[in-house]
C-alpha cells in the first residue's frame, strides 16, 4: 500500500497539526525527529533542525517564518496517513501570524521543557489554541536532562488545561525516546479535518514567503473544495486573480501536483513578486465559480512600534533604501517612509509590529545588506486630538504637535507575566510603576505565577523587558497582545545641546515621568559627550520650559605632555587615528557628539523579550 | 652626496641604563638585571662609537651642531665613559665650535668631582631628572633621589662652568597639591637654572603606574588641575625671567634648547644606541630596542633598524604643523595648504589662533590657549 497521493488523500488520513513551544523547549529538534522517524528525512540527509530556513532564526533559535511539512506515515497497524506539521513562530510579535497558522489546524502539540516549566508566550498561545477548540495533546520534553522535573510540570500542564497528569506525554526530542507514541497520539486525537469537496474552494493563507527564484510562495489550508495547477485563482480580500503556475506540498522539498483537496496543506505559486499581494488570513478561491464567503479572520498587518534607521554613513542612504524595498517582498508588516533629522541626516521612519520584529529587520539590514545603522529608541502610535478638534497621528516623537491639545491616546497591551511565585512584589512593583492595572493574578501550581496586566505599550517598548529579566533573575516570561488605545496625560520632552533640540531624542512620556525621564537623558549624554572647547549645557525641556540641565564643562587641556625625537612618529599616528574617529562624530549645531553616544543613548531600550 | 645636505645635523645618544625602574616610566632602559648576555655597562660605550662610525660613513660626516646624551641615566655609566663617546663622535665627524652638548643625568648619581669631569671633558649643558622638590610625590614616582639633590647637584653644576642647566618637572602626580608645585619651581628658581621643562604626568600603558591606576589604587591625573597646575609654573617662571618656548618648556634668554628645536624643526639628526629615533632627510627609523639585540645586530653588521618608514609629502606636512604648533614660534602661514588656510581663520575667530600673528605671516596658537594646542592641531588639519 502506497501513501496516498496529493490532491487525492482522503480527509479522514489526514491530521493537521501545529507544535507551541517556547523558542528553546525543542521544536525544531521535535520537528527533525518526526521528519526522521516518519522516514521523509534519512538520517545522513538530515540537516539539524531542518525547518529553520533563515540564519538568523539557526543563531537565534526562533523561527520567524513557518513552513508547513507533509509526513507520509504509515501506523503501526499497517494504516498510511498524511501528516502537516505546521510550523508557528513563537514570537510575541507575531500573534497573529500564530492565529492563522492555528487556525490552519486541527491539533496542537503544546511542548514544554521538563526543566523549565511553560513560559508565558507559549501559553498565550495555548489559550489561543484552546479558544479555537483544538485539540491539544501535552508533552513534556527534555526528559533526559538531569535537571528534568516532569512530574512537577505535568501537574503545571494538567492545572492550565484541565487534564489528567498522566495524560502527559514525555519525550525526549534529542534521544528519539516517547516520539513514536507521540506521533500515534497524534493520530489518534487530532481530528481528521471536514469539509466540503464539492463546495467553491476555500484555503487559507497561512504564511506567504518570498523566494528570489520562485517569486512569493504561498502557504495554504484547503478547507473547502480543490485548487489545481492551471486555475486561475482569487485573492478574497484584495479581489485580485492570479494565474497558478505551480501548485505542490513539501515533503520536505517541495514536490509540486496536480491539485490539493479537502484538509490538504500545500503551497501556490503565482509568480507575484511581494507578499503584500498574497496576505497571510486572505481566503484563496478559484476566479472562476468562486466561493463567495471568505473564511473570516483577515486583518491587515499593523505596525505597532516605530523607529528611524539611519545610515552610520550617509552616503550609504540608497543602500538602505534597496534593502527596505527588498525586504519588504518578504514582509508584509514591514513599513517605511523616508525621514530627514537633524542629528542623523536622511534615514526613514520604520514601522514593525513590535520590538523583536524591528531586531530582526535591523539585524538583516545589517548582516545580509552590509549597512552599519542607528536606529532611534523605538516609539508607539500615538492619535491626538488638537483643541481644534483636529486629528493627529504620531508616528515620530519629535514631531509630537506642539499645540494645545486636548486629548491624547496611547496603544495599550494585554501583557501576561509568568514567574516564581517569590518575584510577585517585585513584578507587581515594576508594572506599578510602568501605569499598569491589574487584570488578574493565578497560581499555575505552588511556586509559579500568572500575573495579567493593561499596560501602555509605550512601557513595555521602554525598557520593561530588561527590567523584568533584572528583577526575576531571568525567571519571568513575557507575552502581550494589542487590545486598544487609552487616554493619557503624555508629554513630549525634547534634548537640547547648546540650546539647540535634538530631534532624534525627543521622546514622549508621561508628564508624571518626565522629569525623571530628562535627568537620566541628560545625565547620560553629560558622560557621553566629550568636552569641548567651551562649555555645552544639556537641557531637558517640555516645550520652552527647561526641566533639567547639566553642563559639560570647557576642556582645558588637549596636548601631549612632551614631544620628541622618539615621539613623532607615534604622535602623527595618533593624529591619523583621531582623524578617523573624527570622521564618526556627528555636529549637532556647534556640538561634536561621537556617534557612540548616539549608539548609546537611543540603544537604551534594547529590551526585546526573546526568551 | 655631500655632507652639506643635512645641515642643520645632530646627534642622539641613547644611554638604556637605569639602576631601578621608576614607576611611571616607559622609556627604553634597563636595570643590569634585565640586560642579559653579551651588554655590560661597562664596555657599552664602545658599541655606540661602533654607531657613530657607521653613522659617519653612510652620511659623508656633516658636522655635528648639538649632541645630546639621554636615557636611562647617562650617568650611571660613569664621566670617564660618557666623555669617551665625545671623544668618538669627535673622531668621526667635525663638532662646530658653538656645539649644544647636553647630558642628562639623576640627581643622586652626580657629585661635584663627576660634573667637573663631564664640564672639562666637552658638556655644556646639563638635564636633570628633578621632577619634584615634594617627597611624597617623588616616593610615588618611585624616584630614589631626595627632594634636596637636584637643587644642589644643580648650583654643583653651574660652580663647575656648565653654561646651561635644565631641571626636568613632572606635576600632576596623584597625592600633589599646587603647594607641592610651587615648591619645586621654587626650587628651580633658587638653583638659578636657565632651563626649566615640565610635563604633566602620562600614566603609559604597560608601566607598574598604570596597573596601580587600573587596579585603582591610584587615582588617575586629573587633566584640569594639571592645566591649573602649569598655569602656576607658567606664572611663577615668568616671573623670575623665564619664557615658554614650547608647550612644555621654558628658558631664560639664551637657554633654550638647541637640540630641542632640531626636533621641532623636523631638522636631521640621527640617534645612537638601543631604541633610538633617527630621521634623516625624510625617512625616519628605530633601532633595535633591547641592548643585546642591538649589540648582536651590530656585531654581525645587520642593519640596526627594528622599524623605519619614508615619509610621504603629507605625512612631513602633518608632522611640521604639529611640531611647529607646540612652539612660540609657530609655523610660517606659507606652509598652510588652500584647506588650512579658512580653518586657521576659524580658529582666530574662536581665539584659538593669535591674530596678530596669522596677520604677520604665523600660524600661532595663543598663549592663553597652548594647553589646547592638539586640538588646534587637528583642526587645522581637518
Amino acid at each position: 500500500m502506497s501513501s496516498p497521493r496529493p490532491g487525492s488523500t482522503d480527509p479522514a488520513v489526514v491530521r493537521n497539526f501545529c507544535i507551541i513551544a517556547h523558542i528553546d523547549h525543542g521544536k525544531s529538534t521535535l520537528a527533525d525527529r518526526m521528519l526522521q522517524h516518519t522516514g521523509l528525512v534519512d538520517d545522513r540527509s538530515m540537516r539539524a533542525q531542518y525547518l529553520d530556513r533563515m540564519d538568523i532564526e539557526r543563531e537565534r533559535g526562533i523561527t520567524i517564518k513557518s513552513q508547513a511539512v507533509r509526513l507520509p506515515y504509515r501506523a503501526p497497524d499497517g494504516s498510511e496517513y498524511i501528516l502537516n506539521l505546521i510550523d508557528t513562530p513563537g514570537h510575541v510579535d507575531f500573534t497573529y501570524e500564530v492565529s492563522r497558522s492555528l487556525a490552519a489546524c486541527e491539533g496542537a502539540v503544546l511542548l514544554v521543557d521538563a526543566a523549565q516549566g511553560i513560559e508565558a508566550q507559549t501559553l498565550a498561545n495555548l489559550y489561543l489554541a484552546m479558544e479555537n477548540d483544538m485539540e491539544i495533546i501535552p508533552v513534556l520534553n527534555k526528559i533526559d536532562l538531569p535537571a528534568a522535573q516532569p512530574e512537577k510540570y505535568a501537574a503545571e500542564i494538567a492545572h492550565i488545561i484541565g487534564c489528567d497528569p498522566e495524560d502527559v506525554l514525555k519525550v525526549s526530542a534529542k534521544t528519539g525516546e516517547g516520539v513514536s507514541e507521540l506521533l500515534e497520539a497524534i493520530i489518534e486525537k487530532v481530528p481528521a479535518p471536514k469539509g466540503d469537496a464539492d463546495a467553491p474552494a476555500r484555503a487559507l493563507i497561512f504564511d506567504s514567503v518570498y523566494d528570489t527564484y520562485r517569486g512569493v510562495v504561498t502557504y495554504v489550508r484547503v478547507v473547502d473544495g480543490r485548487i489545481a495547477t492551471r486555475d486561475k485563482i482569487e485573492m478574497m480580500s484584495l479581489g485580485t486573480t492570479h494565474e497558478l503556475l505551480e501548485v505542490g506540498v513539501i515533503s520536505p522539498e517541495p514536490v509540486p501536483s496536480d491539485g490539493i483537496g479537502v484538509g490538504e496543506v500545500g503551497y501556490l505559486i503565482t509568480g507575484v513578486k511581494d507578499v503584500r499581494q498574497s496576505r497571510v488570513g486572505d481566503t484563496v478561491t478559484t476566479a472562476l465559480k468562486g466561493a463567495t464567503e471568505s473564511l473570516g479572520g483577515y486583518r491587515d498587518p499593523k505596525p505597532m512600534v516605530f523607529s528611524g534607521l539611519y545610515p552610520l554613513d550617509g552616503s550609504d542612504y540608497p543602500e538602505l533604501r534597496d534593502a527596505l524595498d527588498r525586504l519588504k517582498l518578504n514582509d508584509a508588516a514591514l513599513t517605511y517612509e523616508p525621514e530627514t533629522s537633524l542629528a542623523l541626516g536622511f534615514g526613514f521612519r520604520c514601522g514593525f509590529l513590535g520590538l523583536l520584529h524591528l531586531e530582526i529587520v535591523r539585524e538583516r539590514l545589517e548582516r545580509e545588506f552590509n549597512l552599519e545603522l542607528i536606529s532611534t529608541a523605538p516609539n508607539v502610535v500615538y492619535r491626538v486630538v488638537t483643541d481644534a478638534g483636529k486629528e493627529i497621528t504620531v508616528t515620530n516623537p519629535s514631531e509630537f504637535p506642539e499645540l494645545k491639545l486636548s486629548q491624547i491616546f496611547e496603544p495599550v497591551v494585554r501583557a501576561t507575566v509568568l514567574l516564581p511565585s517569590e518575584f510577585v512584589g517585585a513584578v507587581m512593583e515594576l508594572c506599578q510603576q510602568r501605569r499598569g492595572v491589574l487584570l488578574g493574578m493565578d497560581y499555575l501550581s505552588e511556586d509559579r505565577v500568572e500575573l495579567r496586566y493593561t499596560l501602555p505599550l509605550a512601557e513595555i517598548v521602554f525598557d520593561f523587558f530588561d527590567q523584568l529579566k533584572s528583577r526575576t533573575r531571568g525567571y519571568a516570561s513575557l507575552d502581550y497582545e494589542p487590545t486598544g488605545e487609552q487616554e493619557a496625560d503624555l508629554v513630549k520632552v525634547d534634548i537640547l545641546l547648546h540650546g539647540e533640540a535634538v530631534d532624534a531624542f525627543s521622546a514622549v512620556v508621561h508628564r508624571d515621568k518626565s522629569q525623571a525621564y530628562g535627568v537620566l537623558m541628560v545625565s547620560k549624554l553629560k558622560e557621553l559627550i566629550p568636552r569641548q572647547q567651551y562649555e555645552v549645557p544639556i537641557q531637558a525641556a517640555i516645550g520652552s520650559r527647561i526641566i533639567t540641565r547639566e553642563t559639560v564643562r570647557a576642556v582645558r587641556k588637549d596636548v601631549l605632555a612632551k614631544c620628541y625625537g622618539g615621539d613623532i612618529s607615534r604622535k602623527r599616528k595618533l593624529l591619523e587615528k583621531q582623524k578617523e574617529g573624527k570622521k564618526r562624530m556627528k555636529m549637532v549645531g556647534s556640538v561634536e557628539v561621537p556617534q557612540e553616544a548616539f549608539i548609546a543613548i537611543l540603544s537604551t531600550s534594547d529590551s526585546s523579550p526573546k526568551k | 652626496m655631500t655632507a652639506a645636505r643635512y645641515a642643520p645635523f645632530s646627534l642622539y645618544i641613547h644611554i638604556p641604563f637605569c639602576a631601578s625602574i621608576c614607576g611611571y616610566c616607559d622609556f627604553n632602559t634597563y636595570t643590569v638585571q634585565e640586560l642579559g648576555a653579551g651588554v655590560s655597562q661597562g664596555t657599552f660605550h664602545e658599541l655606540l662609537v661602533k654607531e657613530l662610525e657607521i653613522a659617519s660613513r653612510s652620511l659623508n660626516a656633516p658636522s655635528v651642531s648639538t649632541i645630546f646624551v639621554g636615557g636611562g641615566t647617562p650617568t650611571l655609566i660613569g664621566a670617564h665613559s660618557l666623555t669617551s663617546i665625545l671623544r668618538g663622535i669627535e673622531n668621526y665627524f667635525p663638532i662646530d665650535a658653538d656645539a649644544e652638548i647636553t647630558t642628562e643625568a639623576n640627581p643622586d648619581s652626580v657629585d661635584k668631582k663627576m660634573l667637573t669631569e663631564l664640564r672639562e671633558g666637552g658638556f655644556n649643558r646639563l638635564s636633570l631628572g628633578m621632577q619634584s622638590a615634594a617627597p611624597n610625590v617623588l616616593a610615588t614616582l618611585q624616584r630614589t633621589h631626595t627632594a634636596g639633590a637636584s637643587g644642589q647637584a644643580a648650583k654643583w653644576a653651574r660652580e663647575v662652568g656648565f653654561e646651561h642647566v635644565n631641571l626636568d618637572l613632572i606635576y600632576g602626580t596623584p597625592g600633589e597639591s599646587d603647594s607641592d608645585v610651587r615648591d619645586s619651581v621654587d626650587v628651580c628658581i633658587d638653583a638659578d637654572v636657565d632651563h626649566v621643562a615640565a610635563y604633566s604626568l602620562i600614566v603609559e600603558e604597560g608601566t607598574a603606574m598604570a596597573r596601580a591606576v587600573h587596579s585603582g589604587a591610584l587615582p588617575p591625573p586629573d587633566d584640569d588641575e594639571c592645566a591649573d597646575r602649569h598655569a602656576i609654573i607658567d606664572t611663577m617662571l615668568a616671573g623670575a625671567g623665564f619664557s615658554w618656548y614650547e608647550v612644555a618648556n621654558w628658558a631664560k634668554p639664551g637657554g633654550a634648547s638647541r637640540h630641542n628645536q632640531v626636533y621641532w624643526d623636523n631638522a636631521n639628526w640621527w640617534g645612537v644606541g638601543p631604541g633610538a629615533h633617527s630621521h634623516i632627510a625624510g625617512t625616519r627609523w628605530m633601532n633595535y630596542k633591547h641592548p643585546s639585540t642591538y649589540a648582536n645586530a651590530l656585531e654581525s653588521g645587520a642593519d640596526l633598524y627594528a622599524e623605519i618608514e619614508k615619509l610621504t609629502p603629507e605625512q612631513v606636512h602633518v608632522e611640521k604643523v604639529m611640531l611647529a604648533l607646540r612652539t612660540r614660534a609657530g609655523l610660517p602661514v606659507a606652509e598652510l595648504n588652500a584647506q588650512e588656510l579658512p580653518r586657521a581663520q576659524t580658529l582666530v575667530r574662536h581665539g584659538l589662533l593669535d591674530p596678530n600673528a596669522l596677520e604677520n605671516g604665523v600660524v600661532r596658537v595663543t598663549d592663553s590657549q597652548r594647553l589646547l594646542a592638539d586640538r588646534v592641531i587637528r583642526e587645522l588639519l581637518g
